[in-house]
């Protein structure tokens, strides 16, 4: 057994950590934040040209054809910076779901494209307020032509292309691929709470798209190896937010001792680090359930996501309350965190429909071979 | 990354279930026993040696001493890869945890090569088993704070003072023991560390009844105890040292294994009405569980990372500490939601299936303070993992007699 990751790995995360170190400073992640850019531009070109965004490609596609274990080492870095780019987007969803479901034909005309950065993509799931359901799912496909009100999607107004879920002529949902330039397609952005990730409300009307595949058992496929992805983001971003609290509290003095000197703080830092060290396990576990496609994936993803989402949320919030009173000021960096932190949480469903994943997958595996855990 | 065994990982488990399948039947034959059967302790005590003599004799009872002492020097890797596949037939190895994962560790790095002789070779055949002498009843996380006092006489030490909390007492035949030497220095700096045989004259070993109405515990009384010079490990004043080694033993030894009991609270919500349905089919019920299977499986991971440290030859480190803090909580509050599923019935106590939550609902209550309470965790994780400043002390470099201590 060997629960770390090889030397290569941790070589391609130094690159990633210095690359992005000079590339993305929180200035960057700022400079989105605060203006009507969609996402930085610059630094989304950089991750092409380092080879992430077609990092976990098979080379048949124009990838680097590295595992999905290289792909989690980049996800957690771009966590850990607050990247503003569509990298989980494109990447970890649309890539994801063109490699999964994609008929030959379709592999061959996006992923090249998507794994160049060239073409943008993204996911169509939520239509408003409250969980995503197959029951409730009004996207509808006839012949051929969607009809939907997809809202929020992340990077919608930037993407080129979107996987749609919708319900198709047989009466399964499935995965659709839509040309976003395509006729009927309106889009609107959406104030949102971080808006360095970016949201926007798309109408399809009467818009050509093609099927990808049907059926829920390939949605949820496609959420579950999505949700490690962005439970390695979640970790870099939980990780640097308990690196900023304890720095913090080893600088700033109060009664004539440092605060982290007081139990009131340590204790704090220490049930921070105790969640993390958690999150790390269950998201190791989970790489390489992906990247072995071992029959676990969808349990270790649940669990990895609801531990990342609940680890991330931690972490930043409670990085603003050592901070005291400039914690909340815009000018500190801690609210970074704290927005991206909550959208992570909540861009393939929220904790809750993750949770309802964690104990419907051990009642399957209660039922079949008994669990491993 | 790799979660599975290496080709010679599996060849080694293979050997170890099959001596383990082969052995556990012949062994039940001439002690017959059942999991869950009302064995008293000292039965208990006994089938564990004569499992230890039998593990010895087939050349497993001690997989990671140095062969000197007769043992195989197997990688750490393969020593649990061994007690994962005991646990499976025999739930009585745990006896062990303090002799073979406290004591002999701590004699190995402190004794000397005439100690480790006189000392290991009973433990390794199942004849002695230890427990360890180090509360007392005014020094519980202030370790260091005991009062337990021994004095030179001759060649030999006489100790008076008085011990808590020791696990496996009344059926122990050694025990390590830390205690104060010299009350005139700063506290640390006082301590010696003793091994003692448990039937000494002037050795009386009382239980503790606990909350949980269960007696697991005991308090030691040393009354004029004489022991040898011999019996002392390392220098005199070095004591705390040499605890400093058992104490990271104890802590990789007690958060290494533990019981999840998913499948039990599964149970409980399967089995429990509610409404038109069952407790199982509540979204809060649903999610409380989610809540502690999340837990349960990182505790589970962190130790696999554990496992995957020392076995590429790193040492435990004070993360050990992050498992011990959030099992200790999380199955408090899983106990609780059992209770909680079953509603006004949860209440009861029955010795049925669902006994297992009303037990745990007081037995955990210990799990959180035994072995280093949680805020004595915290401590540790924040100044040995995060480098915040340790602790203010006030008694630091004052001699031990004078340190204020409320009595």
């Amino acid at each position: 057994m060997n629960f770390e990751f090889s030397d290569e790995q941790n070589m391609l995360r130094e690159q990633a950590r210095a690359y992005l170190a000079e590339h993305c400073s929180t200035e960057v992640v700022r400079k989105v934040l605060e203006s009507d850019l969609s996402f930085d531009t610059k630094l989304w070109q950089g991750t092409v040209e380092m080879g992430w965004t077609s990092a976990a490609t098979p080379e048949e596609y124009s990838g680097l054809g590295l595992s999905e274990m290289e792909l989690c080492v980049i996800a957690e870095e771009l966590g850990r910076s607050l990247a503003p780019i569509p990298f989980g987007s494109s990447i970890y969803l649309a890539a994801q779901a063109v490699l999964l479901a994609g008929s030959e034909a379709q592999k061959q005309q996006w992923l090249p494209r998507l794994s160049h950065g060239e073409t943008i993509g993204t996911l169509a799931l939520s239509e408003g307020a409250g969980s995503p359901s197959y029951d409730l799912l009004q996207a509808q496909v006839r012949n051929g032509k969607l009809t939907a009100k997809k809202t929020p999607v992340i990077d919608g107004m930037i993407a080129d292309m979107a996987i749609v879920v919708a319900r198709g002529d047989s009466g399964k949902p499935g995965l659709y691929l839509a040309d976003l330039s395509a006729a009927g397609v309106e889009r609107k952005l959406l104030s949102s709470i971080d808006e360095s990730r970016p949201q926007a409300e798309i109408i399809f009307t009467d818009t050509a798209v093609e099927l990808l595949g049907e059926g829920q058992a390939l949605i949820e496929q496609l959420l579950d190896r999505a949700a490690i992805l962005f439970a390695f983001e979640q970790l870099g971003g939980a990780q640097r937010a308990l690196e900023m609290a304890v720095q913090y509290a080893s600088e700033r003095f109060a009664f004539g001792r440092q605060i982290g000197s007081f139990q009131a703080i340590k204790h704090k830092l220490a049930d921070m680090f105790a969640t993390l060290e958690m999150c790390k396990a269950n998201c190791y576990y989970a790489a390489w359930a992906l990247t072995t496609s071992s029959d676990d994936l969808p349990l270790a993803a649940a669990t990895a996501r609801v531990s990342a989402s609940q680890a991330y949320y931690q972490c930043s919030k409670e990085n603003i309350q050592v901070h005291g009173g400039s914690g909340f000021t815009w000018e500190l960096d801690a609210h970074l965190y704290y927005r991206r932190a909550k959208v992570l949480s909540l861009v393939i469903g929220g904790e809750r429909r993750w949770k309802e994943r964690v104990v419907s997958q051990l009642e399957t595996a209660e039922a079949g071979a008994p669990t491993a855990a | 990354m790799d979660f599975n065994d290496t080709k010679e990982e599996a060849q080694f488990r293979q050997q170890a279930k099959q001596w383990l399948e082969e052995n556990i039947v012949q062994f039940k034959q001439e002690f017959p026993f059942e999991v869950g059967d009302n064995v008293t302790d000292s039965q208990a005590a006994e089938l564990a040696k004569a499992w230890q003599k039998r593990k010895f004799e087939g050349g497993w009872g001690c997989l990671t001493w140095p062969k000197a002492f007769g043992g195989r020097e197997v990688s750490i890797m393969e020593a649990t890869i061994f007690a994962q596949e005991e646990a499976k037939v025999m739930p009585l190895a745990g006896m062990y945890i303090i002799t073979s994962g406290m004591a002999v560790p701590t004699i190995m790095t402190h004794g000397t090569e005439e100690q480790c002789k006189q000392l290991l070779p009973s433990i390794a055949n199942g004849e002695r088993l230890w427990c360890q002498l180090f509360s007392e009843p005014a020094a519980g996380s202030d370790l260091a704070g005991i009062k337990t006092r021994a004095v030179k006489d001759g060649d030999d030490w006489i100790i008076n003072g008085q011990k808590v909390w020791t696990t496996l007492a009344h059926v122990s035949d050694w025990a390590i023991l830390v205690v104060r030497t010299d009350p005139t220095v700063a506290k640390h700096k006082g301590l010696t560390y003793f091994v003692i045989d448990m039937k000494s004259p002037g050795v009386e070993v009382r239980p503790i009844k606990q909350a949980s109405g269960e007696s697991e515990f005991n308090e030691v009384f040393l009354t004029d105890v004489r022991i040898p010079d011999s019996q002392r490990l390392d220098a005199v004043g070095n004591g705390w040292r040499v605890a400093m080694t058992t104490l990271m033993n104890e802590r990789v030894a007690v958060g290494g294994a533990f019981s999840d009991n998913v499948e039990e609270i599964l149970e409980v919500a399967r089995t429990t009405p509610l409404g038109q349905g069952r407790a199982i089919d509540d979204c809060g019920v649903r999610q409380s569980i989610a809540d502690w299977y999340v837990k349960a499986a990182g505790l589970k991971n962190i130790g696999l990372r554990q496992l995957s440290t020392l076995s590429k030859g790193g040492v435990p480190g004070p993360e050990a500490s992050v498992s011990k803090l959030v099992l200790g909580i999380g199955r408090q509050d899983l106990a609780a939601m059992s209770l909680d599923i079953l509603d006004m019935a949860g209440v009861l106590a029955e010795d049925d299936a669902m006994g297992w939550g009303s037990h745990d609902f007081f037995r955990t209550i210990g799990n959180r303070l035994e072995g280093g309470t949680d805020e004595i965790l915290r401590n540790i994780i924040s100044e040995r993992v995060l480098g915040l400043p340790a602790e203010i002390r006030v008694d630091k470099d004052v001699p031990f007699n004078q340190v204020p201590s409320g009595a």
